[in-house]
This record gives C-alpha cells, sequence and structure tokens, in this order.
C-alpha cells in the first residue's frame, strides 16, 4: 500500500500550507472510484480557523460528497497541516478519522525543519494507524 | 412515512454494506430509533448522551439539522437524511 501522487499537487498543497500558516489549512484530492488515483486537488475552508484543529464546514462537506457523487469520483487523500508539530497524525486525528478508504496526508510546516517541509501518508481504520510509502510522480 | 437514509462508509458495517436503507419517523430523534432497531449499534454511532454527537454531521435534505431543530427536526414525506462523520482533526 503507497499513495501515489503528482509533484504539481504535493507543490500545491505546501503551498496551501504556508500560505494559511499559522492556521492549519486541509483539503481532499479526488479521483474515479475505485481507481486510488489522487488527481484533482480540491482546497477546503478550514472553518475551525486555527492553528491546532481544523474541519471542514458541514455545508462544504455535504456540497463535497455530492459533487464527488456527480462526478463518480471518491475521495482518494484527506490532507491536512501541522504547523508546530511532526507531519503525524495527533490524537484527535485518530478520534475523527471517518473514512477508512482515504489516505491521510499530513504535512507539516514547523519552523525547526524550514525550508524543509514534510509529507507523510497514513492509513487511520479503527484507530490504528499506518504510515505508508508516497510516490511522487512527475 | 418511509424516507431514505444515506449511510456514509464507516457506518455501513452496520447496514451490511448498504449506501442507503429506509427508515421511518416523524422526527429525526424517531428516525434513529428506528434505524437502531433495524441496524443495531448504529443509534450509538450517531448518538452520545442523548445529543447527537458533535462529529457527525446529519442533513435533511440540504440542511444541517442543526439548524433545523437538531434530534426534534420534523420530518416530511419525501425527505431524504445524509450521514456524514465530520472531517476533522487536531
Amino acid at each position: 500500500m503507497s499513495l501515489e501522487i503528482s509533484q504539481a499537487i504535493v507543490d500545491a498543497i505546501l503551498e496551501q500550507s504556508r500560505a494559511e500558516y499559522p492556521d492549519e489549512c486541509c483539503g481532499v484530492v479526488l479521483g474515479p472510484v475505485g481507481s486510488d488515483k489522487a488527481l484533482r486537488l480540491k482546497p477546503m475552508v478550514n472553518s475551525a480557523h486555527s492553528p491546532t484543529f481544523y474541519e471542514f464546514d458541514p455545508k462544504d462537506l455535504l456540497a463535497l460528497y455530492r459533487e464527488v457523487d456527480d462526478n463518480d469520483e471518491e475521495i482518494v487523500v484527506i490532507y491536512h497541516s501541522h504547523t508546530e508539530t511532526e507531519a503525524y497524525p495527533s490524537r484527535t486525528d485518530i478520534a475523527y478519522a471517518g473514512e477508512p478508504g482515504a489516505h491521510y496526508v499530513l504535512v507539516s510546516t514547523r519552523k525547526e525543519i524550514a525550508p524543509a517541509t514534510e509529507f507523510r501518508s497514513y492509513r487511520i481504520i479503527d484507530g490504528v494507524v499506518t504510515e505508508e510509502p508516497v510516490v511522487i510522480t512527475g | 412515512m418511509t424516507i431514505e437514509v444515506r449511510i456514509p462508509t464507516i457506518l455501513r458495517p452496520y447496514t451490511k454494506d448498504q449506501k442507503a436503507v429506509s427508515a421511518e419517523g416523524p422526527t429525526l430523534s424517531a428516525v434513529i430509533t428506528n434505524l437502531d432497531s433495524n441496524y443495531a449499534g448504529l443509534g450509538e454511532r450517531l448518538l452520545e448522551n442523548g445529543a447527537l454527537r458533535r462529529f457527525i454531521n446529519v442533513y435533511i435534505n440540504d440542511e444541517d439539522v442543526r439548524f433545523l431543530g437538531g434530534l426534534e427536526a420534523p420530518i416530511k414525506d419525501g425527505d431524504s437524511i445524509t450521514i456524514l462523520p465530520a472531517v476533522a482533526g487536531g
């Protein structure tokens, strides 16, 4: 199990995380149903506007699921940034992870590693976190 | 009256993998009681201490039930309920 994702999408997610710093940023990457291909980036608003929490606005969430259904897509990646800590799922990330089929991507823009960043992917199923390799394509 | 309830992936183990199920009741609370009687355990995934769980979103048609009276929200013939886990974390 691994996540394949393009350099352009990785760059866009990192750019979004810098732009929304110090708040956490969030979003999804969509792909055709059953494909497990992360093709279409869709940044979402962090309705919590917080450096320690993120949440998709409930209205945006419903619109997202309707759009995904209408386009025969699925949510392949759910991502958010950690602004001061490692790109590893927090206790709340694990508690609220509600999409067993998704790759949960964490990016970190914490100062200690700047200008480097972290981009890591996990499965979170029934409270169990499994890190997986990220394969970056051209 | 019978209405359709759309079930998110994470709760489909309770509905034998069905994406949508039928339920009935005059209010959201009654619909959840009805769901739980047919799909044991589902109610507990939606409610905590008698209230909707904070990180479960329930919509009647296109509206978040928090703006429709929560568990007391009235259900009409032809309504469609969608349940979605919040996408949230820290």
